[in-house]
């Protein structure tokens, strides 16, 4: 009977009962079962992304490295702000502008990705969450890219990675889930009240400039550390920065276990408010 | 039925309608701002309550779905009818699980794959080999599934050739085709359609019934909506018929259609009030009423039976040589055809007092679909006693209309059953003579 595995709808010869308010019993491993649609969404975004455009990829390129200019002339040369360690400040930049873009575009297309796919959801049965997550992947390609551009400068530089290097997923992880948590949060919110879709791109902005994108963490005074670290950004930027620039500029740790401590919040919160409204979205889409 | 496969108990759901009160003709902006606030009022309270947020000035509940209860079995294909609006697209969102119900439950038994559009998943800027893996894992299926299919499905949607074109460069037709092609390769326990042949070609209709027929021989359940009673009676055995929200009939297929097909809206008669009639001093219209060879005073009549349009009117002036005329028109607002009773009227018809006139419309005329009725009484060259007034709608629903198998609509505002003379067997010499 079980002829097909894996994307099945439904293992073969499962009894479904479908009732109002009735939690879901086999929520993650539906999700599980799902994975093909979830890597073939993310696909779908990508492969979507720079059709019919003439340098294609390269924007990926592009545009970080034209921000990481702009920002190096404004706060390193104009403004004379200092550089962590022995970096040179355009590489400071550019380890703190990667966990930046990353988070804003994963936070972005997070909270527009259910409206997006509307189509999808009033006609196809899936788990939800797997539409915002797939968005986050696909932000997350994007910071490969990024990546590379990163050893290609220190390679420029001759700036030799530091061992730390090697616990750089880690702070990944946590940018992952730190966008994560509010893009769950906000998608769900944006399928009921379309307010939200206006929200965002004012937030990220807003962010870019209470985050240490474009200047170092330590040019805030003592006393105001702690409050500023309640923005998860800071952990994970200072963190960014420690694991690629080596151990002259070590984040100050209480905002790291604090950003861990509100991404945790996030996603918690995130995760319950979406699954609480996952089942009405197809009324309200 | 012991091996029951979907078992659906006493299921509603409702949804929140929001109306606009109809607006005063003159509207001070006191109370365009007042009405503003009072939106922006009950919205914020919507908001923080965490309820829906519903456009317009009044809000009430709507139940698409009202206390539906029946069983499916192994391998059987039920047809699910109704007009539109009657609840059927509600009641497969629920079976496939895209939205939950407000009340009662849903058994089901093995895999579901629902079809409920042509093309879910589908992205134009994406290529017919890559939109083929899409469109499958949308569905439900697996790569390794896709790819075992995937011949079949190209050809099924005779795309061979442009499968490396993104989609939106496909023609409507082939991009139909290969989007029911990968829905029609899906392997599960449950298959739900709705309403796939609206689109799409004869051809392309019979290919699709032919698949359908084929699943349902592998034992499959299939759950059909469909507005083409002919494809309905070929492919299902059992029926459900909705009408707002309820069941109205359930039983073998045949008696099903039956039941859909002379249930007419009971709005075949108007009457207007004495201060409402289209008059002139002369004249009024006092009423019109559709009445059918078979179905009696409706507004849905069959296509095969006459319908009579019956005028009743008040003379009050002594006046002569007017007319009474009727036009139909078409849904998109064509006239079909105009009529007008002048060749009958004598003498008799012009002097004072109550009359009727009926305009007798013959069975197998007019085409299947909804027509407007208008009416006016006029002297031919000298003016309009009453002006035209559409005075209601009708629909004309019936099996293959055309005489076709397929049951399709030709085109034309009206499709005439016109007698054909078939000469056959000429001898070779007279080919050239015809």
């Amino acid at each position: 009977m079980n002829l097909m595995s894996g994307g099945a709808i439904d293992s073969a010869g499962r009894v479904l009962v479908l009732e109002p308010g009735r939690a879901e019993q086999h929520y993650w491993r539906d999700i599980w079962a799902y994975r093909q649609l979830f890597l073939i969404l993310a696909w779908r975004d990508l492969a979507v992304r720079y059709k019919q455009t003439v340098i294609g990829v390269a924007w990926a390129l592009i545009r970080p490295v034209l921000t990481m200019v702009v920002f190096t002339v404004v706060f390193g040369k104009i403004a004379k702000l200092p550089s962590e360690g022995g970096a040179p400040y355009a590489l400071m930049v550019f380890a703190g502008m990667l966990p930046w873009t990353f988070f804003s575009t994963a936070l972005s297309e997070a909270s527009h990705s259910l409206i997006g796919n509307s189509n999808l959801i009033g006609k196809v049965y899936f788990p939800r969450l797997i539409v915002p997550t797939a968005a986050v992947v696909v932000a997350f390609v994007d910071f490969l890219v990024s990546f590379a551009i990163l050893l290609a400068l220190m390679f420029w530089y001759h700036f030799l990675p530091p061992w730390q290097i090697m616990l750089l997923p880690l702070f990944i992880l946590l940018a992952f889930l730190a966008s994560l948590g509010p893009g769950l949060w906000i998608t769900a919110l944006n399928v009921k009240y379309r307010d939200f879709r206006y929200v965002i791109p004012f937030l990220v902005q807003f962010g870019l400039y209470i985050s240490p994108v474009g200047f170092s963490s330590r040019i805030v005074p003592a006393q105001w550390q702690l409050l500023y670290s309640l923005n998860p950004l800071v952990g994970i930027i200072d963190g960014f920065r420690w694991c690629s620039l080596g151990g002259g500029s070590a984040p100050y740790w209480p905002s790291v276990y604090l950003s861990i401590a509100v991404t945790g919040v996030f996603v918690w919160f995130g995760l319950s408010t979406f699954r609480k409204m996952e089942k009405s979205f197809a009324d309200l889409i | 039925m012991s091996d029951v496969v979907i078992s659906a108990e006493h299921l509603s759901k409702s949804y929140l309608v929001g109306h606009r009160v109809r607006r005063e003709r003159y509207t001070a902006l006191r109370d365009v701002v007042a009405r503003g606030a009072r939106s922006f009022v009950r919205k914020g309270g919507d908001f923080f309550a965490g309820r829906q947020i519903v456009q317009g000035d009044e809000v009430e509940e709507f139940w698409a779905l009202k206390n539906v209860s029946f069983q499916v079995g192994r391998g059987e294909v039920l047809g699910v009818i109704g007009r539109n609006g009657a609840g059927k697209s509600t009641l497969l969102k629920i079976l496939s699980r895209i939205t939950e119900p407000s009340a009662g439950r849903v058994i089901l038994k093995g895999r579901i794959a629902s079809l409920l559009e042509i093309g879910t998943g589908f992205h134009p800027e994406l290529t017919g080999r890559e939109n083929i893996y899409l469109s499958g894992a949308v569905l439900g299926m697996t790569r390794a599934e896709v790819r075992r299919k995937f011949d079949e499905i190209v050809a099924f949607a005779e795309v061979e050739k442009f499968l490396d074109t993104p989609v939106k460069r496909y023609s409507s037709g082939m991009y139909v085709r290969l989007a029911f092609a990968v829905a029609a390769h899906l392997e599960s326990e449950i298959l739900i359609v709705d309403e796939v042949l609206a689109v799409g070609d004869a051809e392309f209709q019979r290919k699709c019934l032919n698949r359908m027929a084929a699943v349902s021989q592998d034992g499959r359940t299939i759950l059909f909506v469909s507005h083409f009673m002919a494809a309905v009676k070929s492919l299902c055995s059992r029926a459900v018929l909705l009408d707002e929200g309820r069941i109205a009939g359930h039983g073998p297929v045949g008696d099903v259609v039956e039941t859909y097909l002379n249930r007419g809206p009971s709005e075949g008669r108007r009457q207007w009030s004495e201060r409402d009639r289209p008059s002139s001093a002369e004249l009024q219209l006092l009423c019109v009423v559709l009445e059918g060879g078979r179905s009696g005073v409706a507004g849905c009549f069959q296509h095969d039976e006459e319908v009579r349009v019956t005028l009743g009117y008040l003379q009050r002036e002594d006046t002569s040589g007017y007319r009474f005329v009727i036009q139909l028109l078409t849904a998109s607002g064509e006239v079909a055809f105009t009529s007008t009773d002048q060749r009958y009227r004598g003498p008799r018809s012009y002097r004072r007092g109550r009359h009727r006139t009926t305009c007798v419309i013959p069975a197998r005329l007019l085409n299947r679909g909804t027509y407007g009725i208008r009416v006016w009484a006029g002297i031919a060259g000298i003016g309009q006693l009453i002006k035209p007034v559409d005075v209601g709608r009708m629909t004309i629903e019936g099996l293959d209309v055309s005489g076709s198998v397929h049951d399709i609509n030709w085109p034309g505002a009206v499709c005439p059953d016109l007698r054909w003379d078939i000469v056959n067997e000429l001898p070779v010499s007279d080919l050239h003579a015809v």
